[in-house]
C-alpha cells in the first residue's frame, strides 16, 4: 500500500513544477499541534515542492467561516476539523470524498467509521480525542478499576473544607458525562436512531453524578481552567480529561493516564465518545489532487510521528504504534489504550441535536432543581420543541405581489405632495445640493446595511435545513407566537423572552441614569480635587471590549472560588450560586451591564450640567430653595433634552447586548435568562442553523423597538413643545 | 459661591473613591491574570498577583509566524489601518449627510433619520451572511478595505444621528453672515460649520475607531490572512475549544484595550462636551 502513496506524491511533485499556486490550509490549533503542524506541512513541501499556505482561526468563528467561504469559492483546499460537523458540512457540499485509494486499513476502524456518510469515507482520520482519568500517583497509588473503588477512594481523598477534592472534571458538560451514561448502559438514541433521553441508565447516571457533588467529592461548576488549577495544586486527585490537557499539567505533578473505570452496578465500562480530528479536503479546491495528497500526508507516516511527538496528539493511524518512540511514550499509549472502549461520536444531525437537551437535564440536576429520575423527561421535551419539521411549502407569489405594493406604497408616501401645491423645486430648493451631501453616505448604508437588512427579513420567510431554503410564509412567525408549546412562565416560550428582555433593558438603562448621573452630580464641583483623576477612572469601562469584561465577570461570579462570593465570605454573608436561579443569574448579568454601561451616561450627565447655567442655581439659593428644590426644578427640566436621546440609544444598545447575556450567565438557568437577540443566535448558530426562524426572532426585535422609537419620537417631540 | 463644608467634601471623595474601587477591581483581576505565571484562574478574592511575571506579554508581544514574521506587529498595524479608515471614511460620510440633513430641505429627509435609527434595531448576527455574499460580489472579500467600509458603514446610523443633533444647534446667523460676505456654501460648510463642530467631530470620530478596533467576528470571517488580522481576533484565538489560555488572553486584552484606553483621555473633555451639546438648545 505505501507504494501506492509513493508513486501518488511522486505524480504530485512532478505536476507541482506546472503550478507554484500553494495549497491553503485552515485550522484552529494552538501551542504545540499548531507548531507540529507547522513542521509537518514544512515537510510536505520539501518532499513535493507544493507550498502550504496556513491559516490559524479563532475556534469560534472556525464553522461560520467555512459555511461561508467555500460555497463562495473563497475557502481552503484543505481543513482540520472535528468530525462531528461531517453531516452537516456535506449536505451543505462543503466535504469532497476521499480519493479512490484511501486505504482503511491504515487507520483505527472506529476512526475511519466515524467519517462515513452513507457508506462514502470522508477525510482523512489525523488524530483521536477522547476522555481518560488523569491520576496523581503520589495521591492514588493505584487507579480505580471499578466505581465501588473510586467511591471509596474519594471518601479518603476529599477534604472539601480545605478544598481538596477527590476527582475534578467538567461536570456541567455533557461530552463529559456522557461516559456515566454509557456506563451506567443508558442508549443515547433509539433502535430508529432517535435521541433517547428518558431511560433508566440516565437517570441512575445523573444520580450517581449528583452524589458526587453533593458528597462534595467534587467541586460545583467546573471549568476547565478550574479542573486544571485544582489538579495542578494537588488538591484534585483524579480529574478525567482528554489529551489537550497533558501539555498544562505542572511539573511538580507525577500521574498517569488511565481508562475511565467501569461501572459496579452494570458491569459496563464507562465508555468515552471518540471524537475524530481529520483533514477534510474542500469539495471547492481547484487543486483537489494535491490537497487530497496533503490531507494524506498529514495523517500517515513522518507527518502522524511528528505530531504526535510535537503535538501530542494521539494519532489515528495504525503503523505509529510500531515506532518505539510512540511504544515508549506512556500518555500516547494511554490515551490509545483508554480509547478501545470509546463510542464514535454520531457525526449525525441528530447528534448535533442532543447536547442542548443533555445540557439543560444534567445542569438541572447538578443544580438540585430536578430530580435525576425526572431529568430525562424534562430533557426529551426541550429536544421536541428545538427539533423543528420542516413546515408546508407557501406559495411566493403573493408575498412578492405584496412586497412590491408596499414598495410603491413607500415611495408614493416619502414623495407625497403637501395640499400646498408648490412646485417640486419651489418646495426642495436644497435637493441638488443635498443629494450631493448625502449620496456617499447613503451609498454605503444602501449596499452594506440595508441591502443585509431586507435580505434579513427576507430570510424570515424562509426554512433553512443544512444548505436548503424553502419558501413557508409565515409560519416561522406563526410558530414562534404559538410559543411551540411552553407556557408564557417558561424559557424558550417567546412571551417569557420577550417579557426577560424587556425587564433587562428598563433594569439597565434606569440604574446607568440613575449611577452616571449620581456620579456626574458628585463630579460637576469645580472646586473638587482630583476631578480628573475620578473621571479618567470612572471612565475605564466604556474603554475596555465588552466580550473580555463579560468573561473576566462571570469568573467572578463562581459559586466556590469567584471574587464576589470570595467577599461575602469575608463579611460572613451566605455564598450564592449566582447561575442556578433566574434572579441572581439576571442579577449577575445587570452587574455586568450597569458597569459596563454607566460610564456613558455619566459622561453625557456631566456635559448636560456643564451647559447649565450657573446663574440659576445662585438665583434660586438667594430665593431661598432647598437642594431637593433645585435638582427638581433646575437640573432634571434642563437635563431631559440631552438625556432623553441617550436614553433611546442606551436602551436600544442593551435590548440588544448579546455578549453579556451569551458570556456571564449564557442563558443560566436552563435558557431562563436569555434574551430575544440571544435565542435568535441560538436558532441560528446552535440549533441546526435554522436561519429563517432566526430572522424571523429578528423580526421581532425589530417590530418591538420600532414600537418603542415610535413612542420615544413622540415624548421627544413633546419635550420640544414644552 | 459659598465654600463648602470640609465634611461634605470628605463625603464626595469618600463616595467616588469607592466608585473608582468598583469601577476597578475587575480590571486588576486582568492586570493579576496577566502578570500571574499560573495560565489558570485563581482562586482567590485577591485581586493583586502573587507572583509576578512578564512571560504572557513577551509571548503576546513577540511571537512569530512560520515563515518568522513578527505577528503582533503586523496585526497591529492591520489594526491601526482599520481603525484609521474606519474613523475617516466614517466621519467623511456622516458629517457630509448630518449637515445635509440638518441643513437641506429634501424628499425622504424624515423617513431617512428614522431609517438610520431602525437599522439599529435588527441584531447584528444574521447581517453577517448576506454582506459575506455582497463583499463578494463587490470584490472586497479577504480584504482590509471591504472590512473598513462594512465597520464604517456599521457605525454611521449613530455618527449621523449625533452630528446632526450637534448641527442642530447651530446658530444659522453664522453661517448666513458668512454667505453675506460672499462665502460660497461649500466655504461656509469648509469653514465655518466644521470648526465649530469639533467637539462633537472628536466623540463621533471616537466612536467609529472603537467600533472597528474592537470587533473580532466580521474581522475573523472576512479575513484570510494571519497577518492581516486584527487584534481582536488574535486576542480570540486563545480561547480554544477545550480551554482558554487565560494569562495570553489577558495581556492581550490589555494590550487591545490600553490605545482605547489613551484616547479616552485625550479626549475625555470633548467627551464631555460633545456628547451632549447636540440636545441643549443654545
Amino acid at each position: 500500500m505505501r507504494g501506492w502513496a509513493a508513486l501518488w506524491v511522486l505524480a504530485v511533485a512532478w505536476s507541482a513544477h506546472a503550478a507554484d499556486v500553494p495549497l491553503k490550509l485552515w485550522h484552529a490549533y494552538r501551542g504545540g499541534e499548531e507548531t507540529a503542524l507547522i513542521q509537518a506541512t514544512t515537510r510536505f513541501t520539501e518532499t513535493t515542492g507544493v507550498k502550504v499556505d496556513l491559516l490559524g482561526l479563532p475556534y469560534d468563528a472556525y464553522a461560520h467561516k467555512l459555511t461561508n467561504a467555500i460555497p463562495h469559492g473563497a475557502g481552503p483546499d484543505v481543513f482540520i476539523f472535528n468530525h462531528e460537523r461531517l453531516r452537516n458540512f456535506h449536505a451543505q457540499h462543503l466535504v469532497a470524498a476521499t480519493a479512490k485509494d484511501f486505504a482503511r486499513a491504515d487507520y483505527f476502524a472506529n476512526t475511519v467509521e466515524a467519517l462515513e456518510v452513507d457508506g462514502q469515507v470522508y477525510g482523512y482520520p489525523l488524530s483521536l480525542k477522547s476522555l481518560a482519568l488523569y491520576v496523581n500517583t503520589d495521591l492514588v497509588p493505584r487507579p480505580p478499576e471499578s466505581t465501588e473503588e473510586l467511591l471509596a477512594l474519594l471518601r479518603s481523598l476529599s477534604n472539601p473544607a480545605e478544598g481538596r477534592f477527590g476527582l475534578v472534571y467538567e461536570s456541567g458538560d455533557f461530552y463529559f458525562h456522557a461516559p456515566f451514561l454509557f456506563g451506567f448502559n443508558g442508549p443515547l438514541f433509539d433502535d430508529t436512531g432517535r435521541a433517547s433521553f428518558d431511560t433508566p441508565g440516565m437517570a441512575s447516571s445523573l444520580a450517581f453524578v449528583k452524589r458526587l457533588q453533593d458528597e462534595r467529592w467534587m467541586p460545583q461548576e467546573v471549568s476547565g481552567a478550574l479542573a486544571k488549577t485544582l489538579f495542578n495544586d494537588g488538591r484534585a486527585a483524579m480529574r478525567i480529561s482528554g489529551p489537550w490537557s497533558a501539555g498544562e499539567i505542572a511539573p511538580t505533578v507525577r500521574y498517569r493516564v488511565v481508562a475511565l473505570p467501569t461501572v459496579s452496578e452494570t458491569g459496563t465500562p464507562m465508555k468515552p465518545f471518540l471524537g475524530v480530528e481529520a483533514a477534510f479536503v474542500s469539495a471547492r479546491s481547484e487543486q483537489a489532487a494535491r490537497a487530497h495528497a496533503l490531507a494524506h500526508f498529514l495523517s500517515v507516516g513522518e507527518a502522524s510521528r511528528i505530531r504526535t511527538s510535537v503535538g501530542r496528539q494521539i494519532p489515528a493511524d495504525v503503523a505509529a504504534y510500531e515506532t518505539q518512540e510512540v511504544k515508549e511514550d506512556t500518555l500516547i499509549s494511554s490515551f490509545r489504550e483508554a480509547s478501545r472502549n470509546a463510542t464514535p461520536m454520531p457525526n449525525t444531525l441528530e447528534m448535533a441535536r442532543v447536547w442542548e437537551p443533555m445540557k439543560l437535564a444534567l445542569r438541572a440536576v447538578l443544580q438540585g432543581g430536578v430530580k435525576p429520575e425526572d431529568a430525562g423527561a424534562l430533557a426529551d421535551r426541550r429536544y421536541r420543541a428545538l427539533h423543528r419539521e420542516r413546515p408546508a411549502d407557501a406559495n411566493p407569489i403573493p408575498w412578492l405581489g405584496l412586497a412590491g405594493a408596499m414598495a410603491l406604497g413607500g415611495t408614493a408616501y416619502v414623495l407625497r405632495r403637501p395640499a400646498g401645491g408648490q412646485s417640486f423645486r419651489q418646495r426642495y430648493p436644497d435637493l441638488a445640493r443635498a443629494a450631493t451631501y448625502v449620496a456617499p453616505a447613503a451609498a454605503g448604508l444602501l449596499v452594506l446595511v440595508f441591502i443585509p437588512f431586507a435580505v434579513g427579513l427576507s430570510l424570515s420567510l424562509f426554512h433553512h435545513d443544512a444548505g436548503q431554503y424553502s419558501f413557508v410564509g409565515l409560519a416561522n412567525f406563526v410558530d414562534i407566537l404559538a410559543s411551540r408549546g411552553y407556557s408564557i412562565r417558561e424559557p424558550l416560550s417567546f412571551y417569557f423572552t420577550l417579557a426577560v428582555t424587556l425587564l433587562w433593558a428598563v433594569v439597565n438603562v434606569v440604574l446607568h441614569v440613575c449611577i452616571g448621573l449620581g456620579l456626574a452630580l458628585l463630579l460637576r464641583d469645580p472646586l473638587l480635587k482630583l476631578r480628573g483623576m475620578y473621571r479618567v477612572l470612572l471612565i475605564i469601562p466604556w474603554a475596555v471590549p465588552n466580550y473580555i469584561t463579560a468573561l473576566m465577570w462571570k469568573g467572578m461570579f463562581h459559586r466556590q472560588f469567584g471574587a464576589i462570593n470570595g467577599l461575602l465570605a469575608l463579611l460572613g454573608l451566605e455564598p450564592v450560586s449566582w447561575f442556578t436561579r433566574f434572579s441572581t443569574a439576571f442579577a449577575a448579568n445587570v452587574a455586568t451591564n450597569t458597569w459596563l454601561g454607566f460610564p456613558f451616561m455619566m459622561v453625557v450627565a456631566l456635559g448636560a450640567l456643564q451647559s447649565i447655567p450657573q446663574e440659576l442655581y445662585e438665583a434660586a439659593e438667594v430665593d431661598g430653595a432647598s437642594r431637593w428644590t433645585q435638582f427638581r426644578r433646575i437640573t432634571l427640566p434642563l437635563l431631559k433634552p440631552a438625556m432623553l436621546p441617550a436614553v433611546v440609544l442606551g436602551s436600544v444598545w442593551t435590548f440588544n447586548m448579546f455578549n453579556i447575556i451569551y458570556l456571564v450567565s449564557g442563558g443560566e438557568p436552563g435558557g431562563g435568562t436569555d434574551i430575544l437577540v440571544s435565542e435568535a443566535f441560538r436558532w441560528a448558530f446552535q440549533r441546526n442553523e435554522q436561519y429563517g426562524f432566526a430572522a424571523a426572532y429578528s423580526v421581532l426585535i425589530f417590530l418591538v423597538l420600532l414600537g418603542w422609537s415610535t413612542f420615544t419620537k413622540r415624548l421627544l417631540r413633546t419635550e420640544e413643545t414644552a | 459661591m459659598k465654600k463648602p463644608s470640609w465634611l461634605k467634601m470628605a463625603g464626595i471623595h469618600a463616595g467616588l473613591s469607592v466608585m473608582c474601587m468598583v469601577t476597578l477591581y475587575p480590571v486588576l483581576w486582568v492586570v493579576k491574570m496577566a502578570l500571574s505565571p499560573t495560565d489558570g484562574m485563581s482562586l482567590t478574592a485577591n485581586p493583586f498577583p502573587e507572583a509576578v511575571t512578564l512571560d504572557h506579554f513577551r509571548e503576546v508581544l513577540w511571537s512569530s509566524d512560520a515563515q518568522g514574521r513578527w505577528v503582533f506587529g503586523r496585526q497591529l498595524m492591520a489594526s491601526v489601518i482599520v481603525g484609521g479608515a474606519t474613523t475617516v471614511v466614517g466621519l467623511s460620510l456622516a458629517v457630509t449627510a448630518a449637515y445635509a440633513l440638518s441643513r437641506f430641505r429634501f424628499p425622504g429627509k424624515e423617513g431617512g433619520m428614522q431609517a438610520l435609527l431602525i437599522t439599529q434595531m435588527f441584531p447584528a448576527t444574521l447581517m453577517l451572511v448576506p454582506i459575506y455574499s455582497i463583499l463578494q460580489k463587490l470584490r472586497l472579500l479577504d480584504s482590509l478595505t471591504g472590512l473598513v467600509l462594512v465597520y464604517a458603514t456599521t457605525a454611521l446610523p449613530f455618527c449621523i444621528w449625533m452630528l446632526k443633533g450637534y448641527f442642530d444647534t447651530l446658530p444659522r446667523e453664522l453661517e448666513e453672515a458668512a454667505v453675506m460676505d460672499g462665502a460660497s456654501p461649500f466655504q461656509v460648510f469648509i469653514h465655518v460649520v466644521l470648526p465649530l463642530a469639533r467637539p462633537a467631530l472628536a466623540v463621533t470620530a471616537l466612536f467609529s475607531f472603537m467600533t472597528a478596533w474592537n470587533e473580532f467576528v466580521l474581522a475573523a470571517t472576512l479575513i484570510n490572512d494571519p497577518t492581516r488580522f486584527t487584534l481582536p481576533v488574535a486576542l480570540q484565538r486563545y480561547v480554544g475549544e477545550y480551554k482558554v489560555e487565560w494569562g495570553k488572553f489577558a495581556a492581550c486584552a490589555l494590550v487591545v484595550s490600553a490605545p482605547v484606553m489613551a484616547l479616552f483621555f485625550a479626549l475625555q473633555k470633548h467627551l464631555v462636551g460633545g456628547l451632549t451639546a447636540g440636545g441643549v438648545k443654545g
